[in-house]
């Protein structure tokens, strides 16, 4: 083997300032209420959020806006038990993918209050928001979703969303 | 109609998790050489060179293509830089083909590295902004929940992801070329190895690793007078899908299924599993090997998980996948 190469390692880092658009700003501005505002395709009807404007599958505008409920549906899930950079949450944890009632898209989060043996595709949960005063214009307004105490939802009600 | 392209010379670095001998120069020149080599050539012969990489964030070099000129040989030729994120290698590949297949290059280098000790990969991957939560799971945390998704879907034994880790680990011990030489690995070393995401092991994940792959491609006339038989490009294809849209099935894109038959339609196959000798696919989570023999059309859906059960995908199978070891076993992303 040829020698060694020389290696320095230099911090780096990139920020970005967002201009987020119409139907984005609606979101950010609705969560900051804690409210979830998504929108739903004129043509196949489904409610995007959070919402880009458009819909991906028609190529249209979306314009009607559709206020989300913060309950929804466990569709799938991992068990987190790695430590990696920039992490916020003790492990073991579970990362989500809920399909909040009302919305046609998963969106993720971490599930607490309940062990993480006992967290199941299908699992109703409910989510937790920061105080009022704390929030911003970002989705970290909801800590972590909770069980709701709500029966499992049946596998056909969320198998188009895996 | 497009004109003919054969693969005439392939080389490849010996990948490991950190190459201290070599510079990202070092890297993608070791792979080049190699491929000269094996095709007869040296660099006078190149016409153009068309280097791949994942996103530059990752080593933190902007454009390293710029840097590369003088390493691969091509100050004063064409260069292509192709970026497709994890996709690259391959897509890099074909952007060099189409060169060739046009008319536009008679001899073409191409060359895809990643030299990820100089990185750090999980940052660089996940910028943090206000339309999603801050990052949740890390690099696995987004397959497993698809993952899970296929096993219960397709009702797949459990022990079939550690299958195709066992096997992939194998394979990779026939390949001096591979990253990981586990020697003794077996069905209980991966079992008993970390639930890092689960439903993912620590031995189901692809390793993190340093390395460049290259080949030379050339028209007709130069394929039949390589000094080794050549390997002709029969059909290429890309699809692409958006990230999110309501009722995606992740666990079977429908981009993989349109690709991988547009692609059957050109190169004349009926039936993969019968028409095809050998394959190397992207399995960077060893469940992806059922999931993409389903996406493939090498199996019916939900049937996948039997070729690997049967042994239909092993080194000696009917239907052998990643005889390489593959990227269980060698994962410089952008190559
Ligand atoms: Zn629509």
């Amino acid at each position: 083997m040829s020698e060694a190469v020389k290696k320095i390692v230099t911090p780096i880092s990139i920020e970005y300032t967002i201009t987020p658009g119409a139907a984005p700003t609606k979101f950010l501005r609705g969560i900051k209420e804690g409210r979830l505002l998504g929108q739903r395709c004129p043509k196949c009807s489904k409610v995007y959020l959070p919402p880009r404007g458009s819909c991906t599958v028609c190529a249209v505008p979306t314009v009607e806006e559709v206020e989300v409920s913060d309950q929804g549906t466990v569709t799938t899930f991992c068990v987190v038990n790695i430590p990696f950079y920039g992490q916020v949450q003790e492990i073991p944890y579970v990362c989500a993918a809920v399909v909040l009632d009302g919305a046609d898209l998963p969106c993720f989060g971490v599930v607490q209050e309940i062990a993480v043996e006992e967290v199941r595709m299908g699992l109703r949960v409910q989510a937790v928001w920061v105080a009022p005063e704390e929030r911003g214009y970002t989705l970290e307004n909801i800590k972590y979703f909770k069980p709701s105490g709500q029966a499992d939802a049946p596998f056909e009600s969320y198998r188009e969303h895996l | 109609m497009s004109k003919r392209c054969a693969i005439i010379g392939v080389g490849q670095t010996h990948h490991a998790a950190v190459r201290k001998d070599l510079s990202i120069s070092g890297v993608v020149r070791e792979a080049a050489l190699r491929a000269l080599e094996d095709a007869g050539m040296d660099w006078r012969d190149i016409e153009a060179v068309v280097v791949g990489k994942a996103p530059d964030i990752i080593e933190g070099v902007m454009m390293p293509e710029l840097f590369l000129a003088e390493a691969l040989g091509c100050v004063g030729k064409p260069m292509f830089r192709v970026h497709t994120a994890g996709s690259v290698g391959g897509s890099t590949a074909l952007v060099a083909a189409h060169l060739v297949q046009a008319g536009i290059h008679k001899r073409v280098l191409t060359v895809a590295f990643e030299k990820q000790s100089e990185s750090d990969t999980t940052w660089a991957i996940t910028p943090n902004i206000p339309f999603q939560p801050p990052l949740v799971a890390g690099a696995g945390g987004y397959f497993a929940p698809i993952i899970r998704s296929y096993i219960e879907r397709s009702k797949a034994p459990a022990d079939i992801g550690i299958r195709v880790a066992v096997k992939d680990r194998k394979n990779a011990l026939r390949n001096p070329y591979a990253h990981l030489h586990l020697e003794d690995v077996s069905m209980e070393m991966v079992e008993n190895s970390p639930m890092l995401w689960d439903p993912i092991r620590y031995l189901e994940c692809c390793p993190s690793s340093d390395g460049a792959c290259a080949m030379v491609l050339s028209d007709e006339k130069g394929g039949d007078a390589a000094p080794k038989p050549p390997a002709w490009v029969h059909a290429s294809a890309m699809r692409s899908e958006p990230t999110m849209f309501p009722g995606r099935n992740q666990i079977n894109p429908r981009a993989g299924r349109e690709c991988a038959a547009a692609l059957y339609k050109q190169a004349g196959i009926d039936d993969p599993r019968k028409d095809f000798d050998v394959a190397e696919i992207y399995i960077p989570f060893s469940w992806y090997e059922p999931m993409w023999m389903e996406n493939l059309g090498f199996a019916e859906e939900n049937q996948g998980w039997k070729m690997t059960e049967e042994g239909a995908t092993a080194f000696d199978g009917d239907m052998p996948v990643n005889c390489s070891g593959g990227v269980l076993s060698s994962n410089p992303i952008g190559a």
